[in-house]
């Protein structure tokens, strides 16, 4: 903590703690993505684990006041491993009674709630659907409240600035995250820093968020409302390193950059802007400098045209969108697939189906991406797990579809886009280079379907090189020339190839967290992996209960041995944001009697209703057991 | 075999590839890839630089046909995919070709796209008026009351003009020939090809079996010289026996003029300026039918979106001044701690 801009604290006692969660929630113009945001880097930077869980309405601005205009961000921060946002929020800082009111089921009793007492008045409450003042009739009586004028407060602060009225009110936001600052004990000078720059050339601005900032720190050590501030070292377990913190749509943009250097070949992002995947877009038109080719396409067919075309002509083709635009780039896909051509396409899942709830995770697109096309159309299929994964699996993706010349999906969601967590920088050098079938010269005629007895991709031979002129194209291809083909057996033949492409995939065996065998796997896939984790970890050792985890990376192929992990376990249950997707798959597949679980909220698991439902797994085993 | 195909001077016959040519007896797509297969030779691009791009419909055939680089892409897409090829490689020469099914039915939204960014790309729209290879219903530029298997009484829809189309479109270069003259093609394909930007040209091709004689009002041999009007840049536009027959407006509306053997044609003829900044002109011409215009309507120079993303990329890495390595991408924007 700096001496200089950070004030001296007299009194009041340091409380340690090994993890905190702490949920922002106001208008979606009261600035509470930044907010938290602030709170999350200022938390990172001082060496604690963090997940974040932004949760933001699909209106830009829904009426002031209102409860569809909620938006909230949540973070967890420890000392110790910190997997999940947390279940439920030991501070909640409401800035107005729709966001009070909105967030009050996720509380436990006992939980801190600062609330922005200016904003319950007559208006504000009624907008919020409020009879009576909760603030004063004692509807929460189970929660500590602490009212804090933050409108008023902000205002005499920054009496003296030459601020409107209205920009003076949005600077309230930053007296709220120095309350919260000193009540964590996190130094300002980080979000000093983000201030200067995001305000650069407008010092009015920077003074007047500045200040705030800093009268709200000194308001909460000075006024009585707090009679201990709370302390969260630095977290032992992250190995060595240099560290960001990256989202799960950052991660995926830096994979595919990566990806393509290691391979030796552009990078060719085709998009159309969609919710929750727009940020890869965005992410990806600031990498020019990196040779990056972004093109922002009429819609989403023509992204993964676009992208197919890129690829045909020798870069890395990539597509990004969400459930409805794959549902738009099927046909497409298709082609890639039937003229064996390398193609990433990231799916953002969101909310579903049609227009769904664009802003909420889901997890409900696997088994589109599986079958979601005409004719028997395999595509590889990965799945990261965490925000910083999305790196590592979007390498991966790109490495199996440009070495099997395929198409492979990202199946990322809302929940890993936007949350975000330390990512140690990986050494460039150390990640593989990445090496497809390029040819540049052939004996005899050219052979544009002659597949390698391996990896069963084709050559890829790019326009430009003299002799090897060929043609692609949707209709059936006689393997080897590649020449139009209506024969039966080459189209069963061919069929069985693509199908064989995709087994053929070097994919990493199942990695089971916990005993090797027991009374029950939990069998997860994606974003619900923090959460599955919490709570397969808290009921070993709790319970001491022979329970694992196996979270599937890999959906497409699944890992080789999945089949003989999962018969080593009693039960199997399979939670999922969906009705059963991974669980039809396995069943289908391995003839399991595994269970489902499933959760179609447009919410991540909690790890306390995962607890419970593991608890009930676990007794009707040994009930089974009982009755024999 | 890896030699560039550039040095030796080629020939039509470089351009024909080993697949035997399937459509039907009499169409008129024959002569139009006999016109292209010709005009290859003379434009001094490499085979194997050159691309053909097509969507789906009879003339979707087309780049099997072309002993070039060649993609047989999904109904109505093929802009989008000769976008993503010239992105990827500008260096490459792409043509594009479609029809009036494909390109301004299924794939007019990518087709209207592909014209307003300024794509390097050579678009080749086969109209026959009529869908072909789904066995003839009638098509977006099918004339009102049209007949076919889809519409017994008549279709109610009316026609889409596909010059004022890709004028509308903001084309830099739009064109229209027809399949009975070989010459006319090559002219027009040729001066497509040297135009720096999106090429559209409008091509009239008879279906002899679904559609056939559609154009036969305008460009029977007898016919022709009363009802086509050959453009060319900086001369009035005239047309009719000995060329005695002109265009004039008379406000906004263009009227047919005729003067007699011997005589001064007259002094207000329309010039035909190609370069013109402002697009009304080309509309004009291309809304006649009385004479039917052929040739280059319109012509003119803006920044191709290809040339704009290789400037953007330029521009990004001399500011880097070369720092742009992975290590440097994976600090980019963000604050950074070691533990």
């Amino acid at each position: 903590m700096s001496a200089t801009t950070t004030p001296s604290r007299p009194g009041k006692p340091i409380l340690e703690f090994e993890r905190a969660v702490v949920r922002f929630a106001g208008d979606s113009g009261d600035g509470m993505q930044v907010t938290g945001s602030q709170f999350t880097t200022t938390s990172a930077l001082i060496g604690n684990d963090v997940a974040t869980f932004p949760d933001f309405p699909a209106e830009i601005r829904a009426p002031a006041g209102t409860l569809p205009g909620v938006s909230g961000f949540q973070i967890q921060f420890g000392s110790v491993d910190v997997h999940t946002p947390g279940d439920a929020p030991d501070v909640l800082v409401a800035m107005n009674p729709a966001a009070l009111k909105a967030n009050l089921r996720d509380l436990q009793d006992g939980a801190t709630i600062v609330a922005n007492k200016n904003a319950f008045n007559p208006a504000g409450l009624k907008k919020a659907g409020y009879e009576q003042n909760p603030l004063e009739d004692g509807s929460l009586a189970k929660f500590r409240v602490i009212e804090v004028p933050l409108s008023d407060l902000t205002r005499e602060a920054l009496k003296d600035s030459p601020l409107d009225p209205a920009s003076v009110d949005r600077c309230k936001n930053f007296f709220a995250l120095g309350i919260m600052f000193w009540l964590y004990d996190r130094p300002l000078d980080p979000t000093y820093t983000w201030i200067r720059a995001k305000f650069k050339g407008k010092q009015v601005l920077i003074d007047a968020n500045e200040l705030a900032l800093r009268q709200g720190y000194y308001f909460a050590e000075t006024a009585e409302i707090f009679t201990a501030h709370y302390a969260i070292k630095p977290a032992s377990h992250l190995p060595p390193g240099e560290y960001r913190q990256i989202s799960g749509n950052e991660a995926i943009a830096l994979g595919l950059v990566t990806a393509a250097r290691k391979a030796g070949i552009d990078l060719f992002y085709g998009s159309y802007p969609i919710t929750p995947a727009s940020d890869v877009l965005h992410a990806l038109s600031r990498y020019k400098a990196h040779g990056v080719k972004t093109f922002q396409a009429e819609d989403e067919i023509a992204a993964v045209g676009a992208a197919i075309g890129a690829s045909f002509a020798g870069a890395l083709g990539v597509t990004g969108t969400s459930g409805p635009g794959v549902a738009l780039k099927a046909e497409a896909i298709g082609l890639a697939v039937m003229t064996e051509l390398p193609l990433v396409v990231v799916n953002v899942q969101r909310a579903g189906p049609s227009t769904g709830m664009p802003t909420k995770t889901e997890q409900a697109d696997l088994l589109q991406a599986m079958f979601g096309r005409n004719g028997e159309c395999p595509v590889g299929i990965v799945a990261p797990a965490t925000p910083a994964e999305c790196f590592t699996l979007t390498v991966e993706a790109a490495r199996l579809a440009l070495t099997h010349m395929v198409p492979v999906f990202i199946l990322s969601d809302g929940y890993l886009a936007n949350g975000a967590e330390p990512w140690r920088l990986p050494d460039p050098d150390a990640i593989a280079p990445i090496t497809p079938r390029f040819v540049t010269s052939s004996d005899g005629p050219f052979r544009p379907y002659a597949h390698d007895p391996e990896t069963l991709s084709r050559p890829w031979a790019l326009p430009g090189t003299p002799g090897l002129e060929h043609r692609l194209g949707g209709l059936e291809k006689w393997d080897g020339t590649g020449n139009i083909s209506y024969d039966p057996d080459n189209h069963h033949h061919m069929v069985a190839l693509r199908a064989a492409k995709i087994e053929r995939m070097q994919v990493p065996p199942a990695e089971v967290m916990g005993p090797a065998e027991g009374d029950l796997l939990v069998l997860g896939w994606g974003g619900t992996f923090g959460a599955l984790r919490t709570a397969v970890e808290q009921v070993q050792r709790e319970d001491g209960a022979a329970v694992s985890l196996c979270h599937l990376r890999y959906l497409n192929p699944f890992p080789p041995d999945l089949g003989e992990v999962l018969g080593r376990f009693k039960r199997v249950l399979v939670p999922e944001l969906n009705l059963g997707q991974l669980w039809t798959m396995v069943r289908a597949r391995y003839a399991v009697p595994a269970v489902k679980y499933s959760k179609v909220k447009g919410r991540p698991f909690q790890v306390a209703e995962v607890v419970a439902r593991l608890r009930e797994e676990l007794a009707q085993a040994r009930a089974e057991v009982a009755r024999g | 075999m890896a030699e560039s195909t550039l040095p030796k001077k080629l020939t039509r016959k470089d351009f024909v590839s080993d697949q035997e040519v399937r459509w039907c007896p009499g169409c008129g797509d024959y002569a139009i890839l006999a016109a292209i297969q010709k005009v290859m030779p003379e434009l001094g691009v490499p085979r194997e630089k050159t691309v053909f791009v097509s969507g789906i419909g009879c003339s979707s055939r087309f780049p099997y046909y072309m002993n070039t680089y060649g993609f047989h892409t999904i109904h109505g897409r093929a802009p989008t995919f000769a976008t993503g090829i010239k992105c990827a490689r500008p260096d490459l020469t792409v043509w594009l070709v479609t029809g009036d099914g494909d390109g301004l039915s299924i794939g007019g939204n990518h087709l209207l796209h592909l014209l307003r960014r300024n794509v390097d790309i050579k678009v080749l729209l086969f109209n026959n008026r009529i869908y072909g290879l789904t066995k003839g219903q009638y098509s977006p530029t099918s004339e009102q009351g049209k007949k076919t298997k889809s519409t017994p009484m008549g279709s109610i829809e009316r026609p889409l003009n596909p010059l004022r189309f890709a004028i509308a479109s903001e084309a830099t270069f739009v064109a229209r020939t027809y399949d009975t003259d070989v010459k006319h093609m090559g002219q027009v394909f040729e001066a497509a090809a040297r135009h720096k930007g999106i090429a559209f040209i409008e091509i009239l091709q008879n279906c002899v079996i679904f559609n056939d004689g559609a154009f036969d009002p305008w460009i029977n041999k007898k016919a022709k010289e009363e009802t086509l009007a050959f453009l060319e840049h900086g001369k009035p536009i005239t047309f009719g026996a000995g060329g005695r027959k002109g265009i004039r407006l008379r406000g906004f509306a263009p009227e047919v003029v005729t003067w007699g053997e011997g005589e001064a044609p007259p002094a207000d003829l329309v010039v035909h300026d190609a370069h013109d900044a402002s697009s009304a002109p080309a509309f004009l011409l291309a809304d006649l039918e009385a004479p039917m215009v052929m040739g280059v309507l319109r012509q003119v120079e803006a920044p191709t979106y290809d040339a704009g993303l290789v400037g953007q990329i330029e521009r990004a890495r001399e500011r880097a001044g070369g720092k742009a390595d992975l290590a440097a991408l994976f600090r980019e924007g963000a604050e950074t701690w070691t533990v």
